[in-house]
């Protein structure tokens, strides 16, 4: 609208009337569209503030430091009923960060699988992943997690009738219980080896490719990198005597002590979203390799590359950069769907801050507080995957 | 389908023809020989998995008994869909009235089949949707031609469910490409309005909106005026699916070229009618199959106002369930359920499809 | 274009949805409507629940149906808003709804803090715990470790968290924001402990598979008055609520039911005679019609007739009056004298 001018107007020597000036316009058109935003919000603001003074309802986050007197089912830091709000909300927040972030990393591995698996030339397996696709993308996410929990509590055995396909795994309707090893002095060690061995890879890679830029020579940094990732860890383990105690669990009064218990609501929701979200990846990915030229790996086959060099090295650098933005979208959709876990009950933020208002009253705080996490939440995410995608596209030369 | 290895011998044994359902079965599912143990393996898999279940839902199930008859089964219970229809399709229509909202939901879907044609959208189609919508309305609401009136706070079930995801997308859509045309403004007031609006509401989940709606809204509102809860809660759905069709319109905008805008401005078209004229008729079309995208997700957003209490088709569902003599049977309601969610996104998904390659051969 | 057609339609059905109530004067707003809103639960069978048909049904609802008989003469007059525990307090305060029956505890700080005034109570209740026979727990203090499933953000919940606490006992909660959901959660045995309002417990063993596989453990570990709220600011109305479930009371005092109220009508009892309006002075003084008990005695029934009807013992729930039986059969339902 605003230089734009039609060019009768522009050419004409004297000033036209303001109002048929379409800068001026185009200044009167937002003073006016942000004193109607103002207007409203000042409605609404002192209505709120009116509502709020006759309902004698209290405002600000005072209460945060108040004792929450709630229990929060699984939790993945120390809290009990005597802390304060703001670590129960803060409960709400890991948990939700742990189910999305689990959530992500399967939803990627198994869309990828069924968008590999839906160009498949194997009919019946092209046909399997086709349906898997056409029926998970179209049935609502809150259905399926219904569904999936309502599967897990009717049909799985209580407790004392767990299911124990093999020693150390039970399976019961208060969830998948495993065993895992005994807390031991060489798992730290081993676990910071693991962490040296990735950063080390780090410029392992750099020197690699620079000395591949000035010699040609390839040099093979995935395999020594995994070789490394797996071989340290193990070569300390051996050095501390191979400890082989594990925590196995058991039965004991209500429930099972020890090993590791995932809850059925954190698993009905992890399947529910993973379920639902991966259908909408395996078309990303489908399309991301689809949109690869044939004659890309005709030219990669006629250089000599090996299949798996042919993968690595010509078609994911150019399937990502039709992936990764789709991708980022259907991440966010999983992180925003986990808030589905209050129909379920699982103790994500939502839910957490759900138990808050009702006990404190304070709709407004509480629904703020939701919303600034999860922006907070999704605006990290889509940085991280622009300054990934930032990356990828430099590989084009 | 249960005997892998027939096939198998047959085609070792015969010369290879390249035509006949065996030369088929040879190149689609046993070509390599990891293809071969794929298809074998996936077979097993079925054959584990395909009679149990066929077991379960046909043969040993209950398709329309009573609740005590079901618990001397082993098979799925059917019954409680048909038990049940009424409730879980109409929720709380009064008895008696049926024949409305059945009426009703029967003309918007004959509506909606009738515009799928494009060369049928025409002025007459033009008033053939807002006067349906009025014998809808009035059917729903009743109070002339000797209909009792429902008040809104019984519609329920699966016209609750149609009409949130119908005036939803009705609604959100040119509140979505006003955004979209705010935010590709060059006015910095109006382009920064529209951005933090787009990318607020797109980075809260749908849940925190309807809560907004539900415990939030009504302390905005002066003492002693209320808004319909549905109305709240359609007024949430309406903002989020605005801002996700305005991202997808801003693609639309952005693929148009400059020398249209350049054509319009020569033709001494003005902002509105260069965007009403030029660019918005062709921005729309491409971006129509991305926006069926963003309504089927609208459709099945509406499921979400179960936890904020509203009877849609998922709640009343959910009520059935908790019937006392129907507890225990959710595997049969839900998937009836998905049933009916499937056939409804999938002919939406399939025009979308449809639409595509009519849009695509037209360049 | 036709998006702006169907855009006008839209808005001029939205009109239906939108209301003004009176400021200030609830009552004179029910009467203008019409009709009374009532806010009520929608998961507990026996309190307020639809049936397959979609009608309401409980002894909350019948509640909600006395108070439009008393102010209507027409117990069909009210319109149920089914509210989360989330939503119930926010929808009175903001005049969504003009009186809750959604088996609210009546507290102190919800009396000041959230400007409520409750009424007479209309089921006395207190907080117990339902196991399992199996798990062989004699005593609430047994529960040491348990798996608990107990409503999100209810007193309910803070008071279990509370009792474990005094009791140096650890539970691990499993929270879900519907009874009925709850009930089934903890029935398919995904928690050995379910914790609610007797009354609850009761109406969610009644629904279970094989009810007598349930015990309900002795403890009682907090007081559950639980009445119908209003907003404050009308007293009028605040009365009338409060009488109309008083008005269920007196009738069972009175041994007036649904069947006999018109023979009483006879009765040379002036204190019958009083309380069916047939010496006038009781509605006139409540700004009602003269017949507004009458109305709620045979469109209704009296408070014995409501509880057996929907609570009682030849019901699905098969309660006990206990609590809430008349003062004169050692319950605590007491109605002062209707003059």
């Amino acid at each position: 609208m605003s230089n734009k001018l039609p060019p009768d107007i522009a050419q004409m020597p004297s000033k036209p009337p303001f109002w048929r000036d379409a800068e001026k316009r185009a200044i009167a058109f937002q003073v006016v569209a942000l004193l109607v935003v103002a207007f409203v919000s000042y409605y609404l603001y002192s209505n709120t503030q009116a509502n709020l003074e006759r309902q004698s309802i209290a405002t600000g986050f005072g209460f945060l430091d108040k004792e929450a007197s709630f229990e929060i089912g699984e939790s993945l830091i120390e809290y009990s009923a005597a802390d304060t709000y703001l670590r129960a909300l803060l409960v709400g927040a890991l948990n939700t960060v742990k189910v999305s972030f689990i959530g992500i990393t399967l939803m990627i591995i198994l869309g990828t699988l069924i968008g590999v698996a839906r160009l498949s030339s194997n009919w019946l397996i092209s046909k399997l992943a086709a349906s898997y696709i056409e029926v998970m993308q179209n049935i609502p996410v809150l259905l399926q997690l219904f569904f999936w929990y309502a599967i897990f509590y009717e049909s799985f055995p209580p407790p004392r009738q767990a299911l124990n396909p093999f020693d150390g795994l039970f399976l019961c309707n208060r969830g998948v219980i495993f065993g895992v090893p005994e807390t031991h002095a060489a798992h730290a060690v081993m676990g910071w080896a693991f962490l040296a061995v990735l950063i080390g890879s780090v410029f392992l890679s750099r020197w690699a490719h620079k000395r591949q830029d000035l010699t040609g020579k390839a040099f093979p940094t995935l395999r020594i990198t995994a070789l490394a990732a797996i071989g340290v860890p193990l070569l300390i383990w051996l050095a501390y005597g191979a400890p082989t105690a594990m925590d196995v669990p058991a039965l004991s009064g209500f429930n099972f002590r020890g090993g590791v218990t995932v809850s059925p609501e954190f698993s009905a929701l992890l399947l529910g979203l993973v379920i639902y979200t991966s259908a909408f990846v395996a078309e990303i990915v489908r399309a991301g390799i689809q949109s690869v030229g044939k004659g890309q790996i005709e030219a990669a086959m006629a250089i000599g590359l090996k299949p798996g060099q042919r993968l690595h090295l010509v078609v994911l650098p150019q399937a990502l950069r039709v992936i990764i933005p789709p991708l980022t979208s259907q991440m966010l959709n999983l992180l925003k769907n986990s808030s589905l876990a209050i129909a379920i009950g699982y103790a994500d933020f939502v839910a957490v801050t759900n138990t808050m208002i009702n006990q404190t009253g304070q709709a407004i705080e509480g629904v703020a507080l939701i919303m600034l996490v999860f922006l907070f939440f999704s605006l990290s995410t889509s940085l991280f995957m622009n300054w990934y995608n930032k990356k990828m596209k430099l590989v084009e030369r | 389908m249960n005997q892998p290895n027939n096939p198998t011998r047959e085609y070792l044994a015969a010369p290879i023809s390249k035509v006949g359902p065996l030369a088929w079965v040879k190149k689609n599912l046993f070509n390599t020989w990891y293809n071969s143990l794929l298809t074998i393996l996936t077979l097993g898999a079925l054959a584990y998995i395909v009679p149990p279940f066929f077991k379960w839902a046909f043969i040993e199930s209950l398709w329309n008994s009573s609740s005590d008859a079901c618990r001397d089964i082993e098979g799925a219970c059917w019954s409680i869909v048909p038990q049940n229809i009424k409730f879980i399709i109409l929720g709380f229509f009064p008895e008696g009235q049926e024949w409305r909202p059945i009426l009703a939901m029967i003309l918007l879907l004959a509506l909606v089949i009738y515009s799928k044609e494009r060369s049928r959208w025409t002025k007459l189609l033009a008033w053939m949707w807002p006067i349906g919508l009025i014998i809808m309305g009035t059917l729903m609401y009743g109070g002339v031609f000797g209909m009792p009136v429902v008040e809104t706070d019984q519609w329920s079930g699966l016209p609750l469910t149609m009409m949130l995801s119908f005036f939803g997308m009705v609604m959100a859509y040119p509140l979505g490409v006003l955004l979209a045309l705010g935010r590709q403004s060059k006015m910095p007031a109006i382009k920064t309005l529209s951005v933090v609006y787009i990318e607020m509401i797109r980075g809260v989940p749908l849940i925190s909106l309807l809560f907004m709606s539900s415990i939030m809204f009504p302390l905005f509102l002066p003492d002693g005026m209320t808004i319909n809860k549905v109305l709240r809660a359609q007024v949430a759905i309406i903002m989020f699916t605005a801002a996700y069709i305005a991202e997808v319109v801003r693609g639309g905008l952005q693929a148009m070229q400059r020398g249209q805008y350049e054509a319009a401005d020569s033709l001494g078209l003005n902002y509105p009618q260069t965007m009403r004229l030029i660019i918005l008729p062709q921005a729309l079309k491409i971006v129509i199959p991305p926006t069926v995208g963003i309504l089927l997700s609208a459709f099945k957003d509406t499921s979400l106002v179960v936890i904020i209490a509203l009877y849609d088709v998922l709640k009343t569902t959910k009520v059935t369930l908790q019937n006392p003599h129907w507890t225990g049977y959710s595997t049969e309601a839900y998937l009836f359920l998905a049933l009916l969610y499937f056939i409804c996104c999938y002919a939406m998904s399939s025009y979308s499809r449809r639409l595509e390659k009519e849009l695509h051969t037209g360049h | 274009m036709k998006l702006v057609k169907v855009i006008a339609v839209a808005i001029c059905m939205t009109m239906l949805m939108v209301g003004f109530a009176n400021a200030g004067k609830d009552l004179d707003s029910v009467k203008k409507k019409g009709y009374i809103q009532a806010g009520v639960n929608g998961g507990v069978f026996g309190f307020g629940m639809p049936d397959e048909k979609g009608v309401w049904k409980g002894l909350d609802v019948d509640t909600a149906r006395a108070i439009a008989a008393a102010i209507f003469g027409d117990a069909d007059k009210v319109k149920y808003i089914p509210l989360t525990a989330q939503q119930r307090f926010t929808a009175l305060q903001s005049g969504e709804i003009d009186v809750l029956t959604r088996n609210a505890t009546r507290t102190l700080s919800r009396e000041t803090q959230l400007g409520l005034n409750f009424v007479q109570v209309n089921y006395y209740d207190g907080q117990g715990f339902m196991v399992p026979k199996n798990l062989g727990v004699k005593s609430a203090k047994e529960l040491d470790g348990a798996t608990v499933c107990v409503l999100p953000g209810t007193t309910t919940e803070q008071n279990a968290a509370d009792f474990f606490r005094t009791n140096n006992m650890k539970m691990n909660p499993v929270v879900i924001e519907s009874t009925s959901e709850l009930a089934k959660t903890f029935f398919a045995g995904r928690c050995d402990v379910l914790t609610s309002d007797a009354s609850q417990l009761a109406a969610s063993r009644s629904i279970a598979p094989k009810p007598s596989d349930y015990i309900i453990l002795p403890e009682r570990i907090s007081k559950e008055p639980l009445a119908p709220a209003v907003r404050h600011g009308d007293d009028q109305f605040f009365d009338i609520v409060n009488f109309s479930v008083l008005a269920m009371i007196n009738a069972e005092e009175l041994g007036i039911t649904s069947k006999n109220v018109d023979e009483m009508l006879k009765s040379k009892n002036p204190k019958i005679q009083r309380f069916l309006g047939v010496i006038e002075g009781n509605g006139k003084a409540l700004g009602l019609d003269e017949k507004w008990a009458y109305n709620i005695v045979k469109q209704v029934g009296n408070y014995g007739e409501v509880f057996e009807r929907n609570v009682g013992v030849n019901t699905k729930l098969g309660l006990e009056r206990g609590l809430n039986a008349l003062w004169t059969e050692g319950g605590l339902m007491y109605s002062p004298p209707f003059k």
